[in-house]
């Protein structure tokens, strides 16, 4: 019978020294080392669907949860696991799952914690994949969600329920770069009993870390800077293990999902059986198993290519967006750029104490004039790529009144915080000189294109 | 379960079945500022091959009310006074670090006693004494960094995907959370340091003994157990990991447990 490296001991050990490694270092090691059995530097992927069993009795403690180890791709594999542990390493948590996307991350936290009766109180500035999620699909499946105005502390308060099992908001905002003041908002979520989950897409671990500021439950749209060269699409979802479902359950009766046994698991307990891991034990033994939006393996391989470049990559990306959110800040045809590195954002004050590494590289900006003005100016860059993404290495430009928004008249638009004139940009690792110069051009386009109004 | 023990509630994990007391019972005994969520791969693999398994939560930890004890000698007497309410006679009694101490002190209830990541004395340093003290959360990172020597241990505990690291800086900080009365990481530690019974309690074993100790461990050396080795003449297994051994070689750490467990029994 062959046996599997993970059930054998390893010849190599690789011991590490006895200090938490740095931030860098932990993006290039975490989780990984060279494969005991080839020697390889890099992480192997493993294409493989399933794992072989040393025995029928090692299978059987396998599907028991009495040993850890890899039985099916859409559970577990060891390269999507090197990834997960990086994702957790980097942000601060007891452990990750990968997912097929942002989407599914997202969905993945939701359904582990509610069914239907179930409420959340989210931010009113979201993704608009995910308010479809919250406001349409999950209303269909009898979960309510409250939208509030994250700046307003009342509100989140306010619209807390008997019923409410989760609060939700952006770390930067859609589409105003709002800055979520997690130490606040947590705070308030936890005097309620309640978790807070953060979509930390747009900042990544480099720029913030939410658990160390007290969320509970971060995810990722990893498709963008986590993968950073627009390839592949996944998400990943971080336990922060700092939230005591136990204590909030016995006090509210909210978490039966994690703190009552579980039927689709021999009567588990997730909280007796974790103290610290319970959710994502839930998470991957019944989300990733019965819903299955896992991540692929090659997926994950081209996820760890990313992550090995994230600090270099995050800081060139949100020095290449500041420079050019000061440049447009100044031309006289830019009504207003909402960039939190601007003095000019309402929340620049807060950038500053959470996000000292800087405001993420993705921010629109309002050009005077109408929806025509607004597709000649995009249409005039050669740099930047209009399509429908952020987060790649090359520089990205959408208008959102003539794409994503299309079907809205300016009033629509306006209640949604976009003009016929908002560009959103997603600012890349090219020279900023060459940035610049392309959004110069575009500018003078734009304005030969119409009269300003 | 729940047990009464001392008029206060005490917590054991039981591995996923219900505690049966006729089948021979094998006991799980959590190190400082630890729980039963340490054992709980080996606690289900044994309830589920013929075992009751009672991990426990030592009062004032985790689940288990109470007040933490301070001494070796005060927590071996409680978990006498678990096994009487659970109607057990005898036990496997497996302990991990300061668990170790314990199950050492217990033996006389103990068919056979095995002690993980072990070391004695447990003395610990001034310095790290005095950060529990006054900076927990440093000393937790120490403690962190100290016990874990892999690089990257696979497959990952309680299972892929997971950071032992951060699993065992937020299992302390749940602990030490949990616990209003006192510092329990300073308890813990003053548990240790203070232990000097180690000689006497070994010279009243007379059951069979193992020691499965983690090749790289760096907070209770291999080394440091020439003493209890002397007069226990233990069966020493040697994994390949470090101090947190049951999270980064749980494998392994199943391989020698099993060496060391009586025949099983048959579930009622």
């Amino acid at each position: 019978m062959l046996s599997r490296q993970h059930s054998t001991q390893s010849p190599r050990l690789h011991p590490i020294e006895n200090t938490m490694p740095g931030f860098d270092t932990l993006a290039l090691h975490a989780g990984a080392v060279p494969d005991p059995g080839t020697g390889a530097r890099a992480t192997p992927l493993h294409l493989s669907t399933s794992f072989v069993f040393d025995n029928a009795e090692h299978a059987a403690s396998l599907f028991n949860m009495e040993r850890s180890g890899h039985v099916y791709s859409r559970l577990s594999n060891p390269t999507t696991a090197v990834f997960e542990e990086r994702m957790a390493a980097l942000d601060g948590g007891v452990g990750a799952i990968a997912t097929a996307s942002g989407q599914a991350a997202l969905h993945l936290a939701i359904a582990t914690l509610m069914g239907a009766g179930g409420h959340i109180v989210a931010s009113t500035a979201l993704y608009g994949g995910s308010h479809n999620l919250l406001h349409y699909t999950l209303r269909r499946f009898g979960i309510e969600t409250t939208f509030v105005n994250p700046r307003d502390l009342d509100a989140w308060r306010a619209a807390i329920r008997p019923e409410t099992r989760l609060l939700f908001g952006e770390s930067l905002g859609n589409p105003g770069l709002d800055v979520l003041d997690i130490p606040a908002v947590s705070a308030l979520a936890h005097d309620a009993g309640l978790p807070l989950l953060v979509d930390a897409t747009f900042t990544t671990p480099y720029l913030q870390r939410p658990a160390e500021l007290g969320a509970d439950l971060v995810y990722h749209s990893a498709t963008k800077f986590l993968c950073g060269h627009g390839t592949v699409v996944g998400g990943v979802l971080v336990d922060a293990g700092r939230f005591d479902w136990q204590v909030a359950h016995d006090a509210s009766g909210r978490f039966a999902t994690l703190c009552e046994p579980y039927d689709g698991f021999h009567g588990m307990v997730f909280a007796e059986e974790s103290t610290v891991g319970a959710f994502l034990l839930r998470a991957r033994r019944e989300g990733l198993r019965d819903f299955g939006a896992c991540m692929s393996p090659h997926t994950a391989w081209l996820m760890l290519q990313g992550l090995e470049t994230l600090p270099l990559r995050m800081a060139r990306h949100v020095a290449n967006a500041q420079a050019v959110a000061e440049f447009l800040a100044a031309q006289p045809q830019v009504a207003g750029v909402s960039y939190p590195g601007l003095e000019s954002h309402p929340d620049h004050a807060l950038a500053q104490r959470l996000l000292p590494r800087g405001a993420g590289a993705v921010f629109s900006f309002d050009l005077k004039g109408s929806r025509e003005q607004g597709r000649a100016f995009i249409e005039s860059l050669k740099l930047f790529s209009h399509l429908a993404n952020v987060g790649d290495a090359k520089s990205l430009v959408i208008h959102p009144a003539s794409t994503t928004h299309f079907r809205m008249d300016d009033a629509a638009l306006r209640q949604a915080g976009i003009g016929p004139g908002t560009i959103r940009l997603s600012i890349g690792l090219e020279d900023p000189a060459d940035l610049i110069d392309d959004l110069k051009r575009a500018l003078k386009a734009a304005a030969k294109s119409e009269p300003t109004a | 379960m729940k047990l009464i023990v001392d008029g206060h509630e005490a917590y054991a994990y039981t591995g996923g079945k219900p505690f049966d007391p006729a089948l021979p019972c094998v006991v799980l005994i959590h190190g400082a500022l630890n729980d039963h969520s340490v054992w709980t791969l080996l606690a289900r693999w044994c309830a589920h091959h013929g075992y009751g398994v009672l991990a426990v939560d030592l009062p004032g930890h985790g689940r288990s009310a109470g007040l933490p004890l301070t001494r070796v000698e005060a927590i071996a007497a409680w978990l006498h006074r678990l096994l009487d309410v659970a109607g057990a006679q005898q036990a496997t009694l497996v302990g991990h670090s300061m668990g170790s101490l314990i199950a050492l002190e217990a033996a006389a209830r103990a068919s056979t006693l095995v002690m993980v990541g072990t070391a004695y004395p447990m003395k610990v340093s001034e310095a790290l004494l005095a950060t529990a003290r006054e900076q927990p959360e440093a000393a937790m990172a120490m403690v962190t960094a100290f016990s874990h020597s892999l690089a990257s241990a696979k497959p990952g505990y309680p299972g892929p995907g997971a950071w032992l690291r951060g699993g065992s800086m937020a299992l302390m900080r749940r602990l030490q959370a949990r616990q209003t009365a006192v510092n329990l990481f300073e308890n813990d530690f003053q548990v240790c340091d203070r232990y000097t019974g180690g000689e006497a309690a070994a010279a009243r074993v007379s059951c069979p003994v193992h020691f499965i100790l983690g090749a790289l461990d760096q907070m209770t050396s291999p080394k440091q157990n020439a003493v209890l080795g002397a007069l226990l003449k233990p069966r020493v297994h040697t994994v390949p990991a470090g101090h947190a051994l049951m999270a980064e070689a749980p494998d392994a750490v199943l391989a020698a447990l099993r060496q060391a467990l009586p025949a099983p029994g048959t579930p009622t």
